[in-house]
């Protein structure tokens, strides 16, 4: 089986298990986890190594980041059932607690994360350990001024260890990203910024993500870096494919028999 | 304040290498020596302070020790959610350094005042706000905050300890001065108006002067407080903060859960009554914080 392939397997799977978690807890955010998850499956199963960091900026996407931690032993398969339920550490958001393992910051309210990522980067300034930072971040998160006061600082600070990638969807909170805030011309924003830009042309596919990775982690330049990924809310379910209503709709049985159906049959 | 706590934090910054300083542009002719004893360790991250704080979160997450320094509202008011979620909620150790406190930047207006801060910051989860009421008091605080793990806030403005006044053993509430008709709990250096009240005609022994270091108080308020305000029945508290999330609010709340019955009176900062702005002092008059009312105040109450 090629990389690809493994990749692929991994992202069915998790597929299963986020559908099943947001259908046992009748919750929402489906849309936004599955527009990420070959993002994360991406940097947890094929590029981050031990010693690397993750911040989940788009903290509603919780459940895509649950379930590539469990899937990958960094928590127990078993910590899922306890999702949405009282008393959990697994709530729709990650948690603040830092008794999560993996998850160093809890997240959920847009445009801090790539600032808490640009502090843990430059830590190795200071300590001299090597390691990267991934930093994913919504299209809303880049409404955020704070974003933009952290781009800076990336930047001028040459944070080259700081990769950030954008789960850039086009869809926000309520309405279209171009209807709503603008973010078009994106790459030459980020690139004007002074980070090394990349642009995934599809999100949702292992070959342009890793494509992506490749060059950007291949760049010695000194600059922090961006990959620009070009993905689809609601990825992989026909029905709620660029659809915003599923960034908080939870689904019926109907809907979510046929979602099982369809990622399964995506991906084998 | 300033001169003092630069003074801390370079003999700190030399001792301790996992200690790393951030400002918001600020500092001119107050932090030049903490930038040359920091040396990489001092960083300059521009007129951002919402990236500063999250910034402070990260480097602190991989053990570091991080102060964030603005003036009092810049500090504490433009990244207040990245206080709440980043550095509070997560018990991250980040140290937000807040220059002139309550109307301490006078005739610079509104915007440069900070006479929420406390309320905002000591409603937050583990954190812990210091506030040091003489320039002499602020080298033991810096140490006590440094050496405490989690969010702490230090408010600073400017103050001279009144002659002859001893510091006592640090602790989050100090009694200043012994006295038999009233008790007075002031924070910060407005309670220097208290000192300078009894000496505008008044008995020398007339209140216990408490001071208030360390917000919000402690659950278990001081044996000697309590005791104090059983045997005299009369509470002035002042302090350069609203009256809202305040000193005021927060001690009548641990008297009542005692049942220590008072009469209180609380002089605190009104805002802008007038909608004009002047020096320090200005303020503290428009809001009766000044001596000459606080020496009314004490006579009347004293009279009662």
């Amino acid at each position: 089986m090629s990389d690809i392939d493994k990749l692929r397997k991994i992202k069915t799977d998790c597929v299963q298990t986020l559908l099943g978690l947001y259908k046992r807890a009748n919750a929402g955010h489906i849309g936004a986890s599955l527009s990420c998850l070959d993002i994360l499956v991406c940097l947890f199963f094929d590029r981050m190594k031990a010693e690397d960091k993750f911040i989940l900026s788009k903290g509603h996407a919780a459940v895509a980041l649950y379930t590539v931690l469990a899937k990958s032993g960094r928590i127990p398969e078993s910590a899922l059932e306890s999702f949405y339920k009282d008393g959990t550490l697994l709530g729709a958001h990650p948690p603040c607690s830092r008794m999560l393992e993996g998850v160093t910051f809890g997240t959920g309210s847009l445009g801090h994360g790539l600032s808490l990522a640009a502090g843990i980067a430059l830590s190795n300034r200071f300590s001299g350990i090597k390691f990267n930072v991934y930093c994913v971040l919504s299209d809303g998160d880049c409404n955020e001024g704070s974003t933009w006061e952290a781009a800076l600082f990336a930047a001028h600070q040459k944070i080259s260890n700081l990769i950030v990638i954008i789960d850039n969807n086009g869809l926000q909170g309520f309405g279209r990203s171009k209807d709503v805030l603008g973010l078009e011309p994106f790459a030459k924003k980020w690139e004007s910024f002074n980070f090394e830009v990349v642009e995934a042309s599809n999100g949702n596919d292992f070959n342009s993500l890793l494509d992506a990775f490749e060059k950007v982690e291949n760049c010695d330049n000194g600059k922090p870096k961006c990959i620009i990924a070009k993905t689809v809310k609601g990825s992989g379910v026909s029905f709620m494919e660029d659809k915003m209503e599923w960034h908080y709709l939870p689904m019926s049985d109907d809907q979510y028999q046929k979602a099982v159906c369809e990622s399964g049959d995506q991906n084998a | 304040m300033r001169k003092e706590f630069s003074a801390s934090i370079e003999k700190i910054a030399s001792a301790e290498p996992k200690v790393i300083f951030l400002t918001g542009d600020l500092g001119f002719m107050a932090l030049e020596n903490v930038q040359a004893a920091m040396g990489t360790r001092f960083i300059n991250a521009g007129v951002s302070e919402q990236n500063l704080v999250s910034l402070a979160a990260g480097l602190a997450s991989q053990g570091y020790t991080v102060l964030c320094y603005s003036i009092a509202p810049f500090a504490v008011f433009r990244p207040a959610e990245q206080i709440r979620i980043d550095v509070c909620l997560h018990n991250m150790n980040v140290k937000i350094i807040g220059n002139g406190g309550g109307y301490g930047y006078g005739i610079m207006g509104a915007t440069h005042h900070a006479i929420e801060d406390i309320a905002v910051l000591s409603s937050f989860q583990n954190m812990k706000c210091y506030i040091p009421f003489c320039n002499e008091d602020v080298n033991e605080i810096v140490n006590v905050m440094m050496q405490r793990k989690g969010p702490s806030y230090l408010r600073m403005g400017f103050g001279i300890k009144p002659e002859g006044l001893a510091l006592p053993a640090y602790s989050g509430v100090r009694k200043l001065k012994s006295g038999k008709k009233i008790t007075i709990a002031g924070m910060g250096p407005v309670i220097l108006n208290v000192f300078k009240a009894m000496e505008m005609d008044m008995d020398a022994d007339i209140a216990d002067i408490f001071v208030v270091s360390e917000m919000p108080l402690a659950e278990e308020l001081p044996e000697d407080l309590l005791n104090s305000v059983e045997r005299t029945g009369k509470l002035l508290v002042v302090e350069e903060h609203v009256s809202r999330g305040g000193l005021g609010e927060n001690l009548s709340r641990l008297l009542l859960e005692k049942s220590a019955g008072c009469k209180l009176v609380h002089r605190f900062a009104r805002g802008y009554p007038n909608g004009l702005y002047g020096s320090q002092a200005y303020h503290q008059k428009m809001c009766e914080l000044d001596p000459a009312a606080i020496c009314k105040i004490i006579k009347e109450l004293s009279n009662e």
